[in-house]
């Protein structure tokens, strides 16, 4: 880990755990309690449409998924002081997971715009079940969880907190991805999926296993919003905004980058969420989403991150060609036209 | 000598067109053995089915004496037979390192581990020195021109040590500079003992590298022998000129 990165980090956790501290007004930490839920989406979301280049549409229902057990398990259970919900997280983002496997193999035997449209239905499927299996989800009357205990004044914060530590999760996981031969396979998956198989790239289970986190992490947030909201319906559980939430946020911010799904939430999370209040009773927000959407393809195709880097390494280069160039790009320029 | 690759009566139809036709030949450890035929003759076709990006409709491929009644690209590279394409294909966005440490072939419990470790850095470290890679091995390959990019493809898959490259047109698109210098590079990993099964157009670089040569026409094997001998075939002739 460099130093500034350090840093950084230090930083960016920092200001998170003091920001509750800062803003007292509920109106405020509910906006940042759904930043740091799309924060911990996108996080999850760049682990497999970022690195390994498989565009899910579906993780909605992998969200859903995760707030109806979550629903389910307290309906059964005492919820105790208000914190056994969180605690078993873990466990309901296992159980999703452990479900989601073989979905993952089989949809990850198509690719790019197949694999988007294969994932986009298994979210109307899980959208379908949820309005359908009444004595389990209760159907469109909805399902509940017993309200937290916490006292009015600052009842956020715990959720406020958890899902900051599950963002901080993701992003660590992200971070060791980076780092480890995982990592690298999965980029060569994303840039050309059949030549890495001819070099030995182990594509299957590098594919499953992002796949997995991200759905682990993604039934995490679930649940802790099913608990947040404590009554959830089929149709805001399983939800195809949720699925372009994450997905725009991490288009926005950068993909395949450890800044980017943060950065894009941070950025897109409270517009949509004052947008949403300002022109709600209208849908126009939808419009005002969709908008952002085109602006970021047209002028942002790669994301902020991947755009601001690609920008340092040409200026590093010039730099470094005016300086005399030792053994820098110069000689990479004078060996590519001898080559070619 | 002793056949490292056998090829046992592969077929493969597309559509109407049977590409490859029953076509049989052997590869004999220690040999340049050149895959040589006119365009469209199912060369490249061979080239997939032996390392099953491509599902042959009938045949056995037999490698290093173990059988591969459906052969996958990755187990045959984790067995020891890598192949390279035509197009040069590399991953853009990675650096040269990259490039290299991404093709060695690492058991899967090595999916854990740093990304480049010391040993990835050392013998990664050799190949960029012996190709000649070193003012370019910090750079995205996206930066490299196409003949860098065909010595780095190569490079790359002599990472996992196989005992059989196979290679697609290793000098098509290159200038003459290059296509020496990868002459060079076959005759020096040959010396140290790499099987080599080339597919390629430039006759003068199959005459001075390749001993035998297969002939493919019309997915079939026509002719195999010396160089000279297959040169002086009138069933080759007749095959590159038509009757």
């Amino acid at each position: 880990m460099t130093t500034p990165g350090v840093i950084r980090g230090g930083v960016f956790v920092a200001l998170v755990a003091c920001f509750p501290f800062v803003a007292h007004q509920h109106w405020v930490m509910n906006i940042a309690v759904f930043t740091l839920m799309y924060a911990a989406l996108s996080v999850a979301w760049n682990l497999v449409g970022g690195y390994a280049g498989y565009p899910s549409l579906g993780h909605a229902a992998f969200f859903g998924a995760g707030a109806y057990i979550e629903a389910i398990w307290f309906n059964h259970h005492g919820i105790g002081s208000g914190y056994v919900p969180f605690i078993v997280l873990p466990v309901v983002g296992l159980v999703v997971m452990i479900a989601a496997i073989p979905v993952g193999w089989i949809a990850m035997r198509t690719r790019s715009d197949v694999f988007a449209i294969v994932t986009i239905t298994l979210l109307f499927v899980v959208q379908t079940l949820a309005f359908n299996l009444r004595s389990l989800t209760g159907g469109s009357q909805g399902a509940s969880i017993h309200p937290a205990p916490f006292i009015l004044a600052t009842f956020e914060r715990p959720f406020y907190y958890v899902l900051a530590a599950l963002m901080v999760a993701g992003m660590a996981i992200t971070f060791l991805t980076a780092r480890s031969k995982f990592g690298l396979s999965l980029l060569t998956i994303r840039a050309d999926e059949d030549k890495a198989r001819g070099i030995g790239v182990h594509v299957t289970a590098a594919k499953l296993t992002s796949f997995s986190l991200s759905v682990w992490l993604t039934a995490m947030v679930g649940a802790v919003w099913a608990y947040y909201e404590s009554f959830i319906y089929p149709q805001f559980a399983v939800d195809p905004l949720v699925t372009i939430g994450m997905v725009l946020m991490t288009f926005l911010g950068g993909r395949a980058t450890l800044w980017g799904p943060v950065l894009g939430a941070v950025i897109l999370a409270p517009a949509q969420q004052y947008l949403a209040y300002t022109y709600g009773a209208s849908r126009l927000y939808l419009l005002a989403y969709a908008a952002v959407f085109l602006i970021i393809m047209v002028f942002l195709p790669r994301g902020i991150i991947p755009s601001i880097n690609e920008w340092r390494f040409a200026r590093a280069h010039a730099v470094r060609a005016r300086a005399g160039d030792a053994d820098g790009a110069g000689d990479a320029n004078r060996l590519q036209q001898v080559a070619s | 000598m002793s056949a490292l690759l056998e090829v046992r009566h592969l077929r493969k139809r597309f559509g109407g067109i049977a590409a490859v036709d029953d076509c049989s030949f052997e590869v004999d450890q220690g040999t340049v053995t050149a895959l040589i035929g006119p365009n469209g003759s199912g060369k490249t076709t061979v080239f997939n089915l032996i390392t099953g990006y491509v599902a042959a409709d009938a045949g056995d491929v037999v490698f290093n004496g173990r059988r591969y009644p459906r052969p996958t690209p990755g187990r045959l590279c984790h067995d020891g037979l890598v192949r390279t394409f035509q197009q040069a294909r590399v991953f853009p966005a990675l650096t040269v390192l990259d490039n290299l440490v991404a093709a060695a072939a690492h058991p899967w419990w090595a999916l854990a581990s740093p990304r480049v470790s010391r040993a990835d850095r050392a013998t990664a470290g050799e190949l960029i020195v012996e190709f000649g890679l070193g003012k370019v091995a910090d750079l995205p390959a996206s930066q490299l021109s196409y003949g860098q990019r065909k010595l780095l493809e190569f490079a790359a898959v002599l990472m996992s040590e196989p005992k059989l490259v196979l290679l697609d047109e290793p000098t098509a698109g290159v200038n003459p500079n290059l296509v020496a210098t990868m002459e060079r590079h076959i005759r020096e990993r040959h010396a140290k003992g790499i099987t080599f099964l080339v597919v390629e157009h430039d006759m003068n670089v199959v005459m001075r590298l390749c001993d035998p040569v297969i002939v493919l026409d019309h997915g079939a094997t026509i002719a195999r022998g010396a160089p000279a001998a297959v040169q002086a075939n009138p069933a080759v002739l007749d095959a590159y000129l038509g009757e």
